[in-house]
């Protein structure tokens, strides 16, 4: 059940766009991808072939996103377009580099029948700079979707697309679109299909062969905007701390499962699952190495809480820190060659930057109390942790170059377990600001929070590479 | 508390001996003719009428002393689930942020060991455990010190290592759901877990 269930999952996401998940194979904006041999030739428009960008580097530029035009009048294909233009319209407006033009207010303006007809007019009238139509059309094993971005300015295409695929995912359709307009238009690295991962107790079920009653955790992943969550581990014990490999196609996470705190790696496309740490003592909180082939964590095996460095096999045990005090949350530096963890050798738990060579230890923190370092992707060199404000935590980022502070929640609840989006600009964290624990997003600023859980209770979030 | 079989058998065995010896001197002296002359005591046949033999009473029927108490042993008789419900090992509190052991937990590890040594088949695993405050993953580690405080004062009151476990579960189990002072005090914990008996 397990496999097939994972199995399925993984069938969905690949299958969605022709074979690959990440890699569609019809591309006009990266020409260097050379399509499978399997495949047809590309079959976007040709006249595409320059980079033209809307907006002169001043205000954001004004977009607009009108549904998709079906080409057949079944409910499902109109469905498809309504459903593709929202989701990149929410896209758009999560990482704030287009000014979007609320749909509600397109009503006057008459539909587009074909890719060809946009009434250009009426577009600048709302004041629009930039229009993305796209179509949506029935095949017989899916459906065709075709994406213009229109600069209404000069009534010319600067970006064209055609995807074909399954009819079930339509959001992944707009995640992509959404990825590779900010690619060609901004030359950002969207993460409109990047994915978290977190623990959940929304099952409700209770641990077996305990006297207390104690509910079970298990891992879950979802679309960066909390859609399409799908459960991960279900052994009905406490499953926390979940990482992507840097490939997104495997999670490790601590397990009670044995009993014991261990750490597994669950490869979710495989429906496979890896013992990476069996010794008899416990082990916690694994991080992946930015190459995917070591992992740190934390392990009490010399009798002390202390950060490890292994192999993802569990292989090649090295100890990076030797202190009485706890060591604990260990964190990769981008290139590698550095961790951040948590120590409260001082007395109170402060982050700590050390040589993945057990060399040039520094205190990084003086604060009354700061745990969960996660490193940001360059170009940005930050740490987010956790620090204790008041009665409960806020997420706080430190400059490592300057050494300067700032600070993203305030108060709202208590707020922990920061991870960084893969472009850095966004954090994925815990809050109890809505009541239970739930997991949020927000912007580098402190700007755009959002709410991504809603079922249970939610933990300790980590952003796909 | 029983008597040991060896010691009834060696008693028969020295009781044999003092009746042969005695058989022997007795043939003796009806085969040679009377001699008037001071006969040395015979140091083997002397002592053995001067030292009376054990008396067998007490040997033959031994009191019996059961091997488990006569009285009922309720904790003995439990269940692990039922010693677990209401567990006789108590278990000890911490201050915030602390995994120090202060005077009223080592009371309570003082009487904790004493129920191990009577009770020396039970294997315990002691869990660490945090109030709220603080993150989940620094409570993962303070969990687990708080349990190996525990265990290392036990390990000094002579209960043996293989005995004792230690699992930090941080604040993933708190014992009070409450979000006060009254509900943390409770938290912050080593919890004593009876896994075998």
């Amino acid at each position: 059940m397990k496999l097939t269930l994972r199995f399925a999952a993984g069938m969905a996401i690949a299958g969605a766009i022709g074979l690959a998940a990440s890699e569609p194979h019809w591309s006009a904006a990266a020409p260097q991808q050379t399509p499978p041999a399997t495949q047809p030739p590309p079959t976007q428009p040709q006249e595409v072939t320059t980079t033209i960008r809307i907006g002169g580097g001043g205000a954001p530029p004004r977009f607009a996103v009108p549904d998709f035009i079906a080409l057949s009048s079944d409910t499902e294909t109109i469905a498809i377009g309504k459903t593709v233009a929202q989701v990149l319209w929410d896209d758009f407006t999560f990482e704030r580099e287009f000014s979007m033009i609320p749909r509600d207010t397109y009503t006057t303006i008459p539909a587009a029948t074909s890719l060809t007809d946009l009434p250009f007019d009426r577009w600048r009238e709302l004041g629009a700079d930039g229009v993305v139509i796209g179509t949506v059309q029935k095949t017989g094993s899916g459906v065709r979707v075709q994406v213009r971005l229109y600069e209404i300015a000069m009534r010319r295409s600067v970006f064209g697309q055609e995807y074909a695929g399954g009819a079930g995912s339509a959001r992944l359709y707009a995640h992509t679109i959404a990825d590779e307009i900010h690619q060609q238009q901004r030359g950002l690295r969207g993460v409109a299909r990047t994915k978290l991962a977190f623990d959940s107790d929304r099952s409700g079920e209770r641990m077996s062969g305990t006297v207390e009653n104690r509910g079970v955790k298990e891992i879950f992943i979802s679309d960066y905007d909390g859609e399409n969550q799908r459960q991960v581990t279900t052994n009905r014990s406490l499953n926390i701390t979940a990482t992507w490999s840097p490939d997104g196609r495997s999670i490790a996470y601590t397990s009670y499962r044995r009993g014991l705190p261990n750490i597994f790696i669950s490869n979710i496309y495989q429906g496979t699952m890896e013992e990476m740490t069996k010794n008899a003592e416990s082990n916690f909180l694994p991080a992946w190495s930015p190459d995917g082939t070591r992992v740190c964590f934390m392990s009490n095996r010399d009798g002390n809480p202390e950060i490890y460095v292994a192999n993802r096999d569990g292989s090649n045990v090295r100890r990076l820190t030797n202190h009485p005090a706890n060591d604990v949350t260990c964190t990769w530096s981008p290139s590698g060659t550095e961790i951040a963890f948590t120590s409260d050798r001082t007395g109170s738990p402060q982050i700590y930057v050390v040589g993945v060579d057990g060399l040039g230890l520094q205190k990084i923190t003086s604060e009354p109390y700061c745990d969960r370092p996660t490193w940001s992707p360059a170009p940005y060199n930050e740490i987010a942790y956790s620090a204790r404000t008041g009665p409960g935590q806020d997420i706080k980022v430190i400059d490592l170059t300057t050494r300067q502070v700032r600070q993203l929640t305030f108060g709202e609840g208590s707020n922990e377990s920061p991870s960084w989006a893969p472009n850095g600009r966004h954090v994925a964290f815990m809050s109890t600001r809505a009541g239970k624990h739930q997991i949020f997003t927000i912007a580098r600023d402190g700007k755009e929070v959002r709410q991504v859980t809603k079922l249970g209770n939610n933990y300790q979030p980590d952003w796909s590479k | 508390m029983r008597i040991p079989r060896a010691t009834r058998s060696s008693t028969t065995v020295a009781q044999l001996l003092v009746l042969s010896l005695t058989v022997t001197a007795l043939a003796c002296g009806k085969k040679k003719p009377p001699v008037v002359r001071p006969v040395p005591p015979p140091p083997s046949t002397q002592a053995a009428p001067t030292k009376p033999p054990a008396p067998p009473e007490p040997v033959a029927e031994p009191t019996i002393v059961p091997p488990e108490p006569m009285k009922e042993d309720k904790i003995a008789a439990a269940s692990l689930d039922d010693l677990n419900r209401s567990s006789p090992l108590k278990p000890v509190f911490f201050a915030f942020d602390s995994a120090e052991v202060d005077q009223t937990g080592q009371a309570a590890l003082n009487e904790n060991a004493a129920i191990m040594k009577k009770y020396p088949s039970w294997s315990v695993t002691i869990e660490g455990h945090c109030d709220e405050r603080g993150t989940a993953e620094y409570n993962l580690a303070l969990g687990e010190r708080r349990a190996v405080s525990a265990r290392t004062y036990l390990l000094s009151l002579g209960i043996p290592a293989d005995r004792l476990r230690t699992v930090s579960y941080g604040k993933e189990f708190p014992f009070d759901p409450g979000h006060d002072e009254a509900a943390w005090t409770k938290n912050r914990r080593a919890h004593f877990v009876i896994t075998a008996k």
